[in-house]
């Protein structure tokens, strides 16, 4: 293996004037500077712990055998029981998702889930000591902001999981801005240090939705500032279209359905201004200008 | 567990489904490590066809009960793209190469035919008459008289072995197999996907791209498994056994059913080294109750 734990485990990205032309950081033919090559195969890891955060589930895991992925990649989950091995129904492929925290100086791994569905449902049913089928890292990370630029991280719902693991890694990055549909589900802010919020329905937080307070954080700073933006289609095409009134570069993490997560069955490409690609293989962090827009086919519930 | 399949020597039994594992792709995420460990005793390219193709609009999959249905309507570079870029790099896999190839008329197939048919780097040649995605796919495949007359025209084409690959949506899939080795293919390979369709839970419309699309994995494995069998007893070439193997139970019941080889699709979304397991189980298999299979 090209590059096992020791060759990924170096020290965070940071923003350097140089960044975005970096050349790869792994040995690995091809590789993408934020891209951490994974394990060959699926494998089994246990479950360590399971919090409820607001109307999410986090759930940890140690993973001995695995690379530290960079922020922003994701991994295909199923559980080790009760998916699809028998002659059950759904789920029957795994699930993607980003990593949420992953912390260099141990094996653990990170995951915050919301039920959606037969999937996140099994997911959620899992205990301290269940057995999870992990394959990963995969996908592209985030690159560090280009020069002279801020990170502005903005996120929703379930989707604040990749900005976590981002401000972690990031030596400095403003106020994170996030949006939630209800306090409920509001709670789970706490997991990004010093946000600030808005809800849907004003029960926390700013009343209205996160892009109100990304005009506000961003105004007079347009040269400043770049964007991470994780979240449903909706915000994240709103988040899209303000940057690009504003000519704000960012960064999108994006979801799409898939079936393999390396790039095997072609069924999760997207449109870009290039034609489609997968997002799974080219993702799932897209620059916000090679897309007409966030909105997917066949993406939110 | 060494089988040989018209003059190839292959290491075990177990290869890949056309379209379910992209090697170029799985190198760049798995680095080195897919290199040392390839999982498969051949490898299968997706289907190329002339021109390239942007394949069908997402979504593109759906979840069934335990199966899939996708519409992805065979995106490919098309001829030149496969040969400036893929080829030279599918030519690195340590196992020998079968490249897929779908023409939309005789012209066009015995063109595809001729492109490879001196290229060192290719063992073998599959011909994809099966593919429901595209409507085109299915006229060859379905009728025996239709496919007899595009193989005569290609068969003299290339001295390389010429596996037809099968559909599974014709009438009488022993009578087109039959037909298939009359004029001249080297093995035929089955199944390939079953037309499927959903519809989107709220709206009601159809939810993939495509409209439709191809249901494979354990849901179809049962329906491969009468299809292998039935051409197995109606011809004398190789046969190449798929759908919906995800154990070495599987991958045995299509032996003793038939077949000289196995492909595993669907199940390498699941885990991507899935095929290293279902050979480790056949051998095992094979070593405890098969002694009619060598
Ligand atoms: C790169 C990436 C990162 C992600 N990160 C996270 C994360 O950190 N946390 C998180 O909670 N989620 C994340 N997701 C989303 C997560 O993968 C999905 O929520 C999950 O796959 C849903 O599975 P399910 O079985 O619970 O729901 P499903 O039943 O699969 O429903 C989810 C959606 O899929 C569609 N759908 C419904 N039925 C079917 C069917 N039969 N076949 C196909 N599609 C269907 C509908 O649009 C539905 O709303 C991520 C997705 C991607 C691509
Ligand atoms: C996503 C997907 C893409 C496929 N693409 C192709 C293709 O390009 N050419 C082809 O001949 N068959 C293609 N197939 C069919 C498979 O090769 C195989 O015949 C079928 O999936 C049955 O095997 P399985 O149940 O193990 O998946 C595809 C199947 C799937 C699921
Ligand atoms: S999920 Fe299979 S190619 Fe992207």
């Amino acid at each position: 293996m090209s590059a096992g734990p020791a060759a990924s485990a170096g020290p965070a990205p940071r923003a350097a004037p140089t960044a975005h032309a970096a050349p790869a950081a792994s040995a690995a033919p091809a590789a993408s500077a934020v891209r951490t090559p994974a394990p060959f195969g699926r494998r089994a890891v246990a479950v360590t712990a399971r919090e409820r955060h607001g109307a999410y589930t986090l759930l940890r895991c140690e993973d001995a055998g695995g690379p530290r992925p960079r922020a922003g990649q994701f991994y295909m989950l199923s559980a080790a029981e009760r998916w699809g091995g028998g002659d059950g129904e759904r789920p029957f492929l795994p699930r993607a998702f980003s990593v949420l925290r992953a912390p260099a100086e141990d094996r653990r791994l990170d995951f915050l889930l919301e039920d959606v569905g037969p999937g996140t449902r099994r997911l959620d049913e899992l205990r301290p000591g269940d057995r999870l089928h992990v394959v990963g890292p995969l996908g592209n990370g985030f690159e560090p902001p280009r020069e002279r630029r801020r990170a502005l991280l903005v996120g929703g719902g379930v989707g604040i999981a990749p900005l976590a693991i981002w401000q972690d890694q990031l030596e400095d990055s403003t106020r994170p801005l996030l949006g939630f549909r209800d306090r409920a589900r509001a709670a789970a802010a706490g997991l990004v240090s010093s946000a600030r919020v808005a809800t849907d329905d004003g029960s926390f937080g700013h009343h209205g939705v996160v892009t109100d307070l990304m005009r506000q954080e961003i105004a007079g700073r347009e040269s400043e500032i770049e964007v991470y933006a994780c979240g449903p289609p909706a915000m994240l095409e709103a988040v899209r279209a303000v940057c690009a009134e504003l000519a704000i570069p960012a960064q999108l993490a994006l979801e799409a359905g898939m079936a393999c997560g390396f790039g095997a069955c072609f069924g999760c490409v997207v449109p870009t201004r290039a034609g489609l690609v997968r997002l799974c293989l080219d993702g799932p962090v897209l620059d916000a200008d090679r897309l007409e827009s966030a909105l997917l086919p066949g993406t939110g519930h | 567990m060494t089988v040989e399949l018209c003059g190839i020597a292959l290491e075990h039994p177990v290869i890949n489904a056309s379209g379910t594992f992209d090697a170029i792709a799985a190198r760049r995420v798995f680095g080195a490590e897919l290199i040392e460990r390839f999982p498969f005793a051949a490898f299968v390219s997706k289907t190329v066809t002339l021109a390239p193709r942007q394949g069908n609009p997402p979504p593109r999959l759906w979840e069934t009960g335990s199966g899939l249905i996708n519409s992805i309507g065979l995106p490919t570079k098309g001829l030149e793209g496969y040969l400036g870029e893929d080829l030279p790099e599918l030519a690195e896999l340590p196992v020998p190469l079968i490249v897929n190839v779908m023409g939309f008329t005789p012209a066009e197939v015995g063109e595809l035919i001729r492109a490879f048919a001196d290229r060192p780097e290719v063992t073998a040649l599959e011909l994809n008459v099966s593919c429901p995605n595209v409507e085109t796919g299915l006229v060859m495949g379905a009728d025996p008289r239709e496919l007899s007359a595009l193989l005569e025209r290609v068969r003299p084409l290339t001295d390389k072995p010429l596996i037809v690959k099968l559909s599974p949506n014709a009438t009488d899939v022993p009578a087109v197999a039959r037909a298939a080795e009359r004029a001249g293919a080297s093995a035929v390979s089955l199944i390939n996907t079953l037309r499927g369709m959903a519809l989107h839970p709220r709206s009601g419309a159809p939810w993939l791209g495509g409209g439709g699309g191809g249901v494979s994995g354990p849901a179809v494995r049962s329906v491969a498994l009468a299809q292998v069998y039935a051409v197995a007893e109606a011809v004398e070439i190789p046969v190449i056994g798929m759908g919906g193997v995800q154990r070495g139970q599987d991958a045995l019941d299509l032996l003793r059913a038939g077949a000289t080889l196995v492909a595993v699709g669907t199940e390498n979304f699941r885990d991507p080294a899935a095929a290293s397991r279902i050979t480790a189980e056949l051998s095992a298999l094979h070593g405890n109750s098969a002694p009619e299979l060598t």
